[in-house]
């Protein structure tokens, strides 16, 4: 790892202010992807902006949303009984992150902000349509993510919170790497009075996307078989080694339908 | 260079360090306790679990200075004094649960927290998906499950509600 300057600010404002000093500074959240990317010198900041003293870890709900600190972490997530009650997806979802010592550092904030495209949250925040609250204005899921590790964000803005309105039925099924555990497909299925949505991460190019054909379908009938002959292109899906495109549109297909089904 | 102040194992320390420190670099080179790996140094493996205030964490991937007026434990923090065993300890003794032992520090350090994060009760496969940030290249993990089902009931002083098997 290359060396850095190292501050801990106490407010988003000197947060802010730090981190607009300096072009080739960075933000740290829970470090869990970004201190594995500076070991490997991936990346070469010349100053590290720890966020975990602004106050920005905890959840708070009320009857129609839950908000979520940037900085809270997945374990949080996973074990909050409020999420678990309005938001089952997403606590599911928080529980099949890495590990359990990476779920106690990894953060909400962090992981939306580097919008890995195999990550998991982006699915459900474009599902849910969640508002992301940021140091100096509010952005709607359906503008944050513009591809492959590419946010609305600008350079130094940093994301507060993220807030998440209450759903009828949510539900999150997951094909993961089994070395990684990063998503090889997941699906997110959101039911609100407004309709269905349905995000799939970790198979599109182009990071999280929406599956309008199953959204049309599911809004008419919320059911595994509305959507079984439902395909997917394979055009603009990721391939590698652990699964070509083909056998990534073939998963969205059966990660939607047990989601649907678990719903 | 920044400095750090922590507790380790109960011992308060102030060391100077670079931003890049890792944690874990401070534990072993910095103070001498080499009972915390390095094992694959790229966050998977788990050999270098210790607990930040309490919660398991793979101090790889933690700058030292992150962890600055944190307690941190590390094996070598958990038996007794006079050298008795911690319950978890005991168990993977017991139950033969490491072969090479290299990785039995950070499995260890998991399995406490696992434990203790579940005062309910703790199935097989709650344990077996518990384990998934630690990597055993020698047991098959067989026995590493048998000796946290058997910790369970120590730690807890009670009887496992759900038998692991």
């Amino acid at each position: 790892m290359y060396d850095f300057t190292y501050t801990k600010p106490s407010s988003i404002p000197a947060a802010v202010q730090a981190l607009g000093a300096d072009i080739e500074a960075k933000a740290l959240a829970g470090g869990q992807t970004f201190i594995p990317v500076l070991k490997q010198r991936l990346n070469k900041p010349s100053a590290i902006v720890d966020l975990a003293d602004l106050g920005l870890r905890g959840i708070a709900a009320d009857d129609k949303t839950i908000t979520i600190g940037a900085m809270t972490t997945h374990h949080q997530i996973e074990t909050s009984e409020d999420i678990k009650r309005m938001l089952p997806g997403l606590a599911k979802m928080a529980s099949w992150i890495g590990d359990t010592q990476v779920r106690h550092r990894g953060t909400m904030g962090g992981s939306l902000a580097n919008n890995d495209p195999s990550a998991c949250y982006p699915a459900a925040v474009l599902a849910l349509n969640a508002t992301i609250h940021t140091d100096h204005r509010s952005i709607a899921a359906d503008d944050f993510f513009q591809g492959m590790f590419t946010t609305a964000l600008e350079p130094g803005e940093l994301i507060t919170a993220i807030e998440f309105p209450i759903a009828e039925k949510t539900s999150y099924e997951k094909f993961r790497n089994p070395a990684s555990r990063y998503a090889m497909v997941g699906v997110f299925v959101a039911k609100t009075a407004a309709g269905v949505r349905v995000a799939v991460t970790g198979a599109g190019q182009g990071g999280v996307f929406r599956h309008t054909a199953m959204e049309q379908a599911l809004s008419a009938n919320f059911s595994a078989d509305a959507i079984t002959g439902i395909t997917t292109p394979s055009d603009g899906l990721n391939g590698d080694i652990h699964a070509s495109p083909e056998y990534r549109a073939h998963l969205i297909g059966v990660m939607a339908r047990r989601a649907v089904a678990a719903a | 260079m920044p400095q750090v102040s922590l507790t380790v194992n109960g011992r308060s320390h102030t060391a100077e360090v670079e931003g890049r420190t890792l944690l874990v670099e401070l534990l072993r080179e910095g103070m001498g306790l080499t009972g915390t790996h390095v094992g694959c140094d790229t966050s998977q493996c788990g050999a270098c679990v210790v607990h930040i205030d309490g919660e398991s964490v793979k101090s790889c991937s933690i700058l030292a200075i992150q962890a600055n007026g944190c307690a941190v434990t590390t094996i070598e923090g958990i038996a007794e004094a006079d050298g008795t065993l911690h319950p978890m300890q005991a168990m993977f003794r017991e139950h033969h649960a490491l072969q090479c032992g290299f990785c039995t520090p950070g499995m260890v350090m998991s399995a406490i927290d696992l434990v203790q994060m579940h005062p309910e009760g703790l199935t097989e496969d709650e344990i077996r998906h518990g384990l998934e940030g630690n990597l055993c290249r020698c047991t098959g993990y067989h026995n590493i499950v048998k000796a946290i089902a058997a910790a369970w009931p120590i730690m807890h002083g009670k009887e496992l509600p759900l038998a692991a098997e």
